[in-house]
């Protein structure tokens, strides 16, 4: 029943370029992300993956190039037909960007109450399912984001991301500030939201623990392009300088580990 | 619409209910009115089938999950990810959200209290900032080497002559309507060549200083609580503080010395202009001359007055900055409290410069005054 319905790109980006002033930060950048990929973004710091993500939400646009989403253009449609677009994806910000104003409960509600389907009951449990979810007791509902750990905002921001209940889940940097015991367990949810539902997540991580664990493929960043979008495998066994020194870690991990279950 | 019929998602027959297509939250979207009615109807005994359900979210399941009245059902035909979605709508189920606190007559005593100590603790941190500016002043005196000359630079820039245009603006126009509205009453006594006299009087002595006021305290008294604030939110105070940069040194002194030296001087231009504009209006109403205006003025208004009146613009500008600075160090790391000090900024600022005026009012009542 999870299985996605058709292997249709979910995000698909075509000759993409950005500027920022004189800086250069794509330059023709291709990309395409079939349903139910897990695709994690990779790239040196200041090398556009956060930019990309934000062209895919549709908060900026690039200065040439194509954006695709759910098989539109990003500004095809009315204005229904956009938000109805836009409702179909999660964002989980990199620092959370929870409302201040609002409590950890009215956070997660947000979107509910402006979808404007459901009774204030409805929202409640929906509140409370996500609530567990992402593994926060009920009584932190009432708190502010001001109040919260560094840990603690991601979680309930990944809350209200998965609050509509998102085809495509867009993640920056989710497992930074998290301890590693939550960042396995924020992995596990991923993990099985994607196995229940079918998701399709794109993330952007500098976490070599996080991306093993969770992405189906990785998608390297450099140079203003993909310079490569391939299984972690294939991309290991790559020859280029920036996943070289990336991955350096993780190979010399593997070997070792490899090297101790043959001794 | 035919694309939304109800019976794609739910059927009820003899041999039970079945559920078939997207049991999510797109998917129900527009029929979810029909199907909460049918849902509401199924019997408490009835078969449920879920074999045909393509794809279910936790909306979906919270709306079969209500249906059933919070059981599962005796006869129910679901896949274990159907069942483990709903698993977590009735794990969740119990673990209510608590209900946010409610209010009783009693809060509104115990808001009265918070209210008064809240004022107190103002008061409190207000003359504790001010001992700070004192303290900070006295290290300057001996240690000339620290005075921060580039911010008050900076913010003299920003406070004052940034603020020209708009001052220079209101200014004028005051200056006309008063000019406007005297000259009519005036000219009923036939007393025209008193128009210098009221003017000079009001403009110079009164409505210049709290006219640039008002200004400044909207103007630059909010921008500093706005600016202190958001680097409370974004910790660069305390990124400052682990420097050992004294804030007080660094923050709140260039902004206060700077509306010190910034506003007399606004007062003069303000005040220049609002004469200005009298004069038009005295000139287009009465007929009065630029040159005799200009002679009489000295006349009118003893030179004290002017005197009166700059120091008025220090003493305000010395408050405005120090109310903002207060407020602006009080934000807490939301937007609420940030909205809420810059609105209070402004407001005691204003407050505090009209009380501080009818101190000036009365210290000053044989002052400059024509016998």
């Amino acid at each position: 029943m999870s299985a996605p319905l058709t292997n249709a790109p979910v995000v698909r980006v075509e000759g993409i370029v950005t500027r920022f002033g004189r800086n250069v930060v794509h330059e023709g950048l291709d990309l395409s992300i079939r349903a139910g990929e897990i695709v994690a973004l990779v790239g040196g710091s200041g090398s556009g993956k956060t930019t990309l993500l934000r062209h895919v939400i549709g908060l900026t646009r690039p200065a040439a190039g194509r954006v695709e989403v759910f098989g539109e253009a990003l500004d095809a449609g009315g204005a229904p037909r956009r938000l109805a677009r836009q409702r179909r994806m999660g964002v989980l910000f990199q620092h959370g960007a929870l409302f201040s104003a609002f409590s950890v409960a009215q956070n997660i509600a947000f979107p509910l109450r402006e979808l404007g389907m459901m009774s204030p009951r409805e929202i409640d449990r929906l509140v409370a399912l996500k609530l567990e979810m992402v593994e926060m007791e009920p009584a932190h509902a009432l708190l502010m984001p001001a109040e919260l750990s560094g840990g603690m905002v991601k979680r309930v921001a990944l809350a209200r991301a998965l609050a509509l209940e998102p085809e495509l889940l867009l993640l920056d940097e989710p497992t930074a500030g998290l301890d590693p015991d939550r960042s396995a367990s924020f992995i596990r949810l991923i993990r099985a939201l994607h196995r229940e539902l079918g998701l399709t997540v794109v993330l952007v991580t500098h976490d070599l623990d996080t991306l093993a664990q969770m992405a189906t493929s990785v998608a390297v960043l450099a140079e203003g392009r993909i310079v490569s979008h391939a299984s972690l495998e294939d991309t290991l066994a790559l020859d280029h300088p920036f996943v070289a020194r990336f991955f350096r870690g993780l190979q010399a991990r593997r070997s070792h580990s490899h090297g101790a279950g043959a001794g | 619409m035919a694309g939304h019929a109800l019976d794609e998602v739910f059927a009820a027959g003899a041999e039970g209910i079945r559920l078939a297509g997207d049991w999510t939250l797109r998917g129900l979207d527009e029929r979810l009115p029909a199907l909460r009615a049918a849902l509401a109807a199924a019997p408490a005994d009835a078969r449920w089938s879920l074999r045909a359900v393509r794809r279910m979210d936790s909306f979906g399941a919270l709306l079969l999950w209500q249906a059933w009245g919070g059981r599962w059902p005796a006869a129910l035909e679901a896949d274990d990810g159907q069942r483990a979605i709903i698993g977590r709508i009735e794990r969740s189920a119990a673990r209510a959200l608590p209900a946010p606190a409610r209010t009783s007559a009693l809060d509104h005593v115990a808001l009265l209290g918070e209210g008064l100590l809240a004022f107190g603790s103002h008061l409190a941190g207000f003359i504790a900032l001010l001992g700070r500016f004192a303290l900070d002043l006295g290290h300057l005196l001996r240690h000339p080497r620290d005075w921060p000359l580039l911010e008050i630079s900076a913010n003299l820039y920003k406070v004052g002559v940034k603020a020209m245009p708009v001052s220079a603006l209101v200014g004028f126009l005051v200056g006309v309507v008063l000019s406007y509205l005297s000259a009519l009453q005036l000219r009923t006594f036939g007393a025209d060549a008193f128009i210098v006299n009221i003017l000079g009087m009001g403009i110079i002595r009164e409505l210049g200083p709290v006219l640039v006021s008002v200004l400044v305290a909207g103007r630059s008294g909010s921008a500093m609580t706005a600016q202190l604030g958001v680097m409370r939110v974004t910790e660069e105070i305390d990124a400052l503080a682990a420097m050992g940069v004294s804030r007080g040194l660094r923050l709140v002194l260039p902004k206060v010395v700077a509306l010190v030296l910034a506003m007399p001087l606004l007062v003069l231009w303000t005040s220049a202009l609002a004469l200005l504009g009298g004069w038009v209006s005295a000139w287009v109403e009465l007929d009065i001359g630029l040159h005799f205006f200009l002679q009489a003025l000295p006349g009118a208004v003893p030179v004290a007055n002017l005197y009166i009146g700059l120091a008025k613009g220090a003493v305000f500008g010395f408050l405005i900055a120090l109310v903002a600075c207060h407020f602006g160090l009080r934000v807490r790391p939301d937007t609420e409290s940030l909205s809420a000090n810059t609105t209070a900024s402004v407001v005691s600022a204003i407050t505090v410069v009209i009380l501080a005026d009818a101190l000036f009012a009365i210290a000053t009542r044989s002052i400059g005054l024509p016998v």
